[in-house]
């Protein structure tokens, strides 16, 4: 796989680091035991198009998120993760 | 269908290897099953053997959406070991290797098991430490194990290269002299072969596409070859979990599919009668009867349902054999290929009655498959037939993942490529 860093271009995938599934979210700190089961151990696993979190560990160390192809492989979609998404940190 | 035997062998030699009726049938689907067990791979027909063999249940299906032995089963490193540590996993993997010492002779079918020891080397004073705690968890249940220094490995393991200049020397390793090696394929075939002339149908070629339900109860499968029904729908699937169940609308279960490779040379002569382990990287290495080494490491890391790998992982595990066996550098590969894992979010698996009424699921295999086979089907056969889980497998449930009852031998939290 080659991954386009919005950083860096097209860059191998050894030197990324795969986070994990990015439509997880974090419940609020009172929400109720059920919801945190949901989040820290249940994932909706698709066959096909996934969200994702990756990092440019050896490159410019910047959290991603892909949209790929889970069967395929294709990447569909990178961009800048977190505060940084969709050039709102600009 | 006659039993395999000196006589048969003999009796067919003489007369051209004519006298040589296939393993199973190919029979058409019935409408309807007592149970119809979706997933024709060795959990699965193993399933249907004990099913048939210790509960007299053998109105069954099995239904395997390709050939049998085309998924997990034959895409395996064929490891077979119970050197666990929990006190709640490690008398289900004993259970399972007692099974396989009797397996052949079980199922009338040479799955060539063979207790060659499993060694796992250690190349720092706390790994070390760790297996010893290992060593100790296994004796207090019963199952033999040993420390060996890395004199006594030496001299099992000639071409192991255990000198001080070793990129990771090695200090010693835990041994298991009951572990293996088993012939996969013949393992699918004997489970299927026996379960077949118990009176279970094997289904191939019929994928299951969907799930038939009255109220909230399941009550069958719509599959490529049409409708079936049944009382029980046991479904073990394994790298498809997810996708399967989702159509019973289980939409979130605790499982990430993950592609893990596996390698094969080309054949040697005898050159490592054991199974052996690296500690200081992943990999686990052993030579088959026909000479080819089998070797795997790590998964490739990411989520995927691509049965193929990529190469940065190839060449990872190649240079972890080299740091190990540096005479193995001129060995060429012969043939890699990819399997998908239900990696779990601690690393064991999941078998229990169905949070649906009329479902039976048994998935999240991570790198314990193969070596479970018997026991799975096993306990499977056993949960199926009582609507409750055996007390081996009742550790394996859904829920433990709400309760805080997790399974995590090596305490690396909830990240299913971890374990």
């Amino acid at each position: 796989m080659i991954i386009d860093c919005p950083c860096c271009g097209p860059r191998p995938v050894s030197e990324f680091s795969y986070i994990g599934d990015a439509e997880v979210e974090k419940p609020d700190m009172q929400a109720p035991v059920a919801d945190w089961v949901e989040a820290v151990y249940t994932r909706t696993n698709p066959r096909g198009t996934h969200l994702e979190h990756w990092q440019h560990l050896h490159g410019c160390r910047q959290f991603l998120k892909l949209q790929r192809d889970t069967l395929t492989h294709e990447i569909f979609a990178v961009e800048l993760a977190g505060v940084y998404a969709s050039g709102a940190g600009e | 269908m006659t039993d395999y035997s000196i006589l048969s062998l003999a009796k067919n030699a003489l007369n051209g290897q004519a006298g040589w009726a296939p393993a199973w049938r190919k029979p058409d689907p019935k409408p309807e099953y007592d149970v119809v067990i979706v997933g024709g791979g060795g959990h699965g027909l193993a399933t249907a053997h004990y099913l048939a063999k210790d509960h007299g249940i053998t109105n069954v299906a099995v239904l395997e959406k390709n050939l049998i032995g085309s998924g997990n089963v034959g895409r395996n490193t064929t490891l077979v070991r119970s050197n666990y540590m929990l006190d709640r996993t490690l008398p289900f993997y004993e259970h399972s290797l007692k099974l396989w010492e009797g397996l052949s002779h079980d199922l009338n079918y040479n799955v060539m098991f063979s207790s060659r020891g499993i060694i796992n080397l250690a190349h720092s004073p706390g790994q070390l430490d760790v297996f010893r705690r290992r060593a100790n968890s296994m004796l207090l249940n019963g199952v033999k194990a040993e420390i060996l220094s890395a004199a006594q490995i030496a001299e099992k393991v000639p071409a192991l290269d255990v000198s001080d200049a070793a990129r990771f020397p090695v200090l010693g390793g835990l041994y298991q002299a009951r572990g293996g090696t088993a012939r996969h394929d013949a393992v699918a075939w004997g489970f299927a072969r026996s379960a077949d002339r118990r009176g279970v149908d094997i289904i191939e070629q019929c994928e299951v596409t969907g799930f038939l339900k009255k109220d909230r109860r399941i009550v069958g499968v719509s599959t490529s070859r049409g409708e079936i029904r049944a009382k029980k729908i046991a479904v073990v699937v394994a790298g498809s979990s997810s996708h399967v169940l989702q159509q019973a609308g289980l939409n979130n279960l605790p499982i990430e599919s993950h592609v893990l490779q596996a390698f094969v040379s080309e054949g040697l002569k005898p050159v490592l009668d054991v199974a052996i382990t690296f500690g200081a990287g992943h990999l686990y290495i052993s030579q088959s009867d026909k000479g080819g080494l089998v070797f795997g490491g790590d998964l490739d890391g990411y989520n995927s349902y691509a049965q193929r790998g990529n190469l940065p992982v190839a060449e990872d595990v190649a240079t972890a054999l080299l740091a190990m066996f540096p005479a193995f550098a001129k060995v060429r590969v012969l043939r890699s290929w990819g399997g998908i894992m239900d990696m779990s979010m601690d690393g064991q698996p999941i078998i229990d009655v169905g949070p649906v009424p009329g479902l039976y699921i048994n998935c999240g295999w991570c790198y314990e498959g193969f070596k479970a086979t018997p026991a799975s089907g096993y306990t499977f056969a056993w949960t199926i037939a009582n609507d409750a889980p055996h007390e081996l497998n009742a550790p394996f449930s859904l829920s433990r993942f709400q309760n805080g009852y997790v399974l995590d031998e090596k305490g690396r939290g909830p990240f299913p490529g971890h374990h």
